[in-house]
């Protein structure tokens, strides 16, 4: 089913949580609302579930109009960061729950019911635990039986809030790519909320960046993360470094690097903001030319497969992160307190809205 | 699962605090004192009083006892006090758990304000809380003139002593309810509804068992009340013998007649009751202790 979004606002008080909203979830997709606490993604997710309404706007689904459609109505599976399990209720009976609370007539025999749960509980791999109570599961495990219990009922409409946020790092790691699997199984339209930029790269289809109630940009992880429309995004995606400094005729100057900015060609003496990526600065032991800086190497952390030199600027006050693969760092045998030439590859530059 | 984490390593600290709170704390006669003098507080002013009241009903005997219970004056007012509490209890019941769902689990224009009142019969004196209803249904009071044209008898009648023990008594099952539910959140119910459970369906069987002992709780705390009522009942009740006493207004009156042991005979079964309302109230705070717990483990 296609999720169509158009309008959205929402205030809580004064608290202007979604502004504006328009999104398009293609049928059988895997969207992943991405940005930081407060930027809307939870109440937006809500909000497709039917349990928030919106102040204006309207949600189709399949083109249908369907805002005004009651939570049970809408066939949306919904589950949430604390997994939200019945607690008095064994794992089999949370997950024949949404199947029990069927209108008699609709409702799958005692022995359906039961066939159901066993192959759900075969898919998160957890049948020897159909009579435990939710209290004696890990939390991997709860929030698979949360994901069966909304499974069973087969929606239309996969939601998840924040699915492993409250789950340890190695745990929520398999588990990710444990539902990237089950989704190219069961093809179902799917939207999940997630402050967390490397989950959404990796699981994803498509990526929308929201903040402050509004969508930022929307495109692939590649997209989203290899060209980022906005400030923001470039900072909330990725390790990146921050300079402040101007834009004159093409030419940039900041942090006593000189670039050519041809896009800028036509800025005359303009304050801008510029962005590297970490990854895309190289360390040098010579000076090519204006482009690159003298810097001091302050710290250097070799742990993983890629080795993280901090950097101090000649004045003093700039630092710069950079992480170089390790072969490239044991070439250049670097030690803490020597002088190097640091250039940027590659960096985008946002000149400031305000024109003097 | 961090938050499980979280919450072990906060236990592990409460554990701590109190461990280094032992080697620092006063010394043991400083200790030794203040339980004394608690203990000794507790046996002179709650259990002497509960145990007079057995030893003085019992003064004159078994049979007097017995004979003191059969007196017919007295039998009405254990009659009228047990119907007075069915039907309090049952519709503050259902007033407590519909209020308490709405505050707890919605947010509405009002909703301070509604709290607020349900406190009111707490901080209100039980003696104008039976004024109230003399004053809006009495003689002279504003519905008075209507309700006699109509032969209808509220005040000093079995109605106004109900009406009186439901205003006094509503607080009860909603005040526990409300922290319980609020503490449990809205998750599960929310889960319900978007599983295709009705509003009903997703009441009994998500919400009624997460607060059953609540909910017990508060019914004979309720209960305890509507029974043991003196004050509003006894103004709008107009001790009309073997009609309008209940227990509570029928022990004052055999206390002023001088018959001390039919009226420690009739105190004793308040007392009684107060001992099964300990008990009951003991055993559910215990349980709702433990599903608290199972919340939190799950937080």
């Amino acid at each position: 089913m296609s999720i169509q979004i158009e309008g959205i606002t929402k205030n809580f008080g004064g608290f202007a949580a979604l502004n504006n909203v328009n999104l398009n979830v293609p049928s059988g997709e895997l969207v992943a609302l991405l940005g930081p606490s407060g930027s809307g993604k939870t109440t937006l997710l809500r909000i497709i579930a039917g349990l928030e309404s919106p102040d204006s706007g309207q949600i189709l689904f399949n083109g249908e109009e369907a805002t005004r459609r009651q939570v049970q109505e809408r066939q949306v599976g919904f589950v949430f960061q604390h997994y939200a399990l019945f607690r008095h209720m064994t794992v089999f009976d949370n997950i024949a729950f949404g199947l029990t609370v069927k209108p008699k007539k609709s409702r799958p025999s005692k022995a359906d019911i039961r066939d159901k749960v066993f192959t759900l509980l075969k898919l998160i791999q957890l049948e020897q635990l159909a009579d435990r109570y939710p209290g004696q599961l890990s939390g991997g495990q709860r929030q698979r039986v949360a994901l069966a219990r909304a499974l069973a009922v087969e929606p239309q409409v996969l939601l998840l809030d924040e699915p492993f946020g409250a789950l340890d790092a190695k745990v929520r790691l398999e588990l990710r790519r444990w539902l990237r699997r089950l989704h190219d199984e069961i093809h179902v339209t799917s939207v999940f909320v997630t402050h967390d930029q490397e989950e959404a790269l990796e699981v994803a289809d498509r990526i929308v960046v929201m903040n402050q109630g509004r969508i930022e940009q929307q495109g692939t992880p590649s997209e989203v993360y290899d060209s980022p429309a906005t400030p923001f995004v470039y900072d909330f995606l990725g390790n990146v470094n921050l300079f402040q400094g101007r834009v004159h005729e093409g030419t940039v100057q900041m942090g006593g690097m000189k670039l050519s900015s041809p896009e800028h060609a036509a800025t005359n003496d303009t304050s801008a903001v510029g962005y590297v990526r970490s990854h895309d600065i190289a360390i040098e032991r010579m000076s090519a030319d204006e482009s690159s800086v003298e810097a001091e190497v302050r710290y250097l952390l070799s742990v993983g497969p890629l080795v993280r030199v901090d950097l101090v600027l000649a004045d003093g006050e700039s630092t710069m992160e950079v992480n170089l693969p390790r072969e490239e760092a044991d070439r250049l045998e670097l030690r803490v307190g020597e002088k190097v030439f640091a250039r940027a590859r590659k960096m985008r530059v946002f000149v400031d809205d305000y024109q003097i | 699962m961090p938050t499980l984490g979280f919450n072990m390593h906060a236990a592990n600290n409460h554990h701590h605090q109190a461990k280094a709170g032992a080697s620092v704390s006063e010394p043991a006669w400083v200790r030794y004192l203040l339980v004394t003098t608690a203990l000794a507080f507790l046996a002179l002013f709650l259990l002497l009083p509960l145990a007079a009241v057995f030893v003085q009903a019992l003064d004159k005997g078994w049979e007097a006892y017995l004979a003191a219970l059969h007196e017919p004056d007295t039998l009405s007012a254990i009659w009228l006090t047990f119907l007075t509490a069915t039907i309090c209890v049952p519709l503050n019941l259902f007033f407590g758990v519909v209020a308490a769902w709405a505050i707890a689990k919605f947010s509405f224009p009002g909703k301070s304000l509604l709290i607020t009142l349900i406190d009111l019969p707490f901080s209100v004196s039980p003696v104008v809380s039976g004024l109230i209803y003399v004053l809006i249904f009495g003689l002279q009071g504003w519905l008075g003139p209507w309700l006699q044209a109509h032969d209808i008898k509220i005040i000093f009648a079995v109605p106004g002593i109900v009406l009186a023990t439901i205003f006094v008594t509503f607080p009860f099952v909603a005040r526990e309810l409300i922290p319980l539910m609020e503490s449990q959140g809205r998750d599960e119910e929310e889960a319900a509804l978007t599983l295709g459970a009705s509003g009903l369906q997703t009441f009994f069987r998500v919400t009624f068992p997460n607060i059953k002992w609540g909910i017990l709780y508060g019914v004979i705390l309720c209960n305890a009340r509507a029974m043991g009522e003196f004050g509003a009942v006894s103004v709008v009740s107009g001790h009309v013998r073997g009609s309008t006493n209940t227990i509570p207004l029928q022990v004052e009156i055999l206390y002023n007649e001088y018959s001390y042991a039919a009226a420690f005979a009739v105190a004793s079964l308040l007392a009684l009751l107060a001992l099964v309302t300990l008990v009951i109230k003991t055993v559910a705070e215990w349980k709702i202790r433990q599903t608290l717990s199972i919340t939190e483990s799950e937080g």
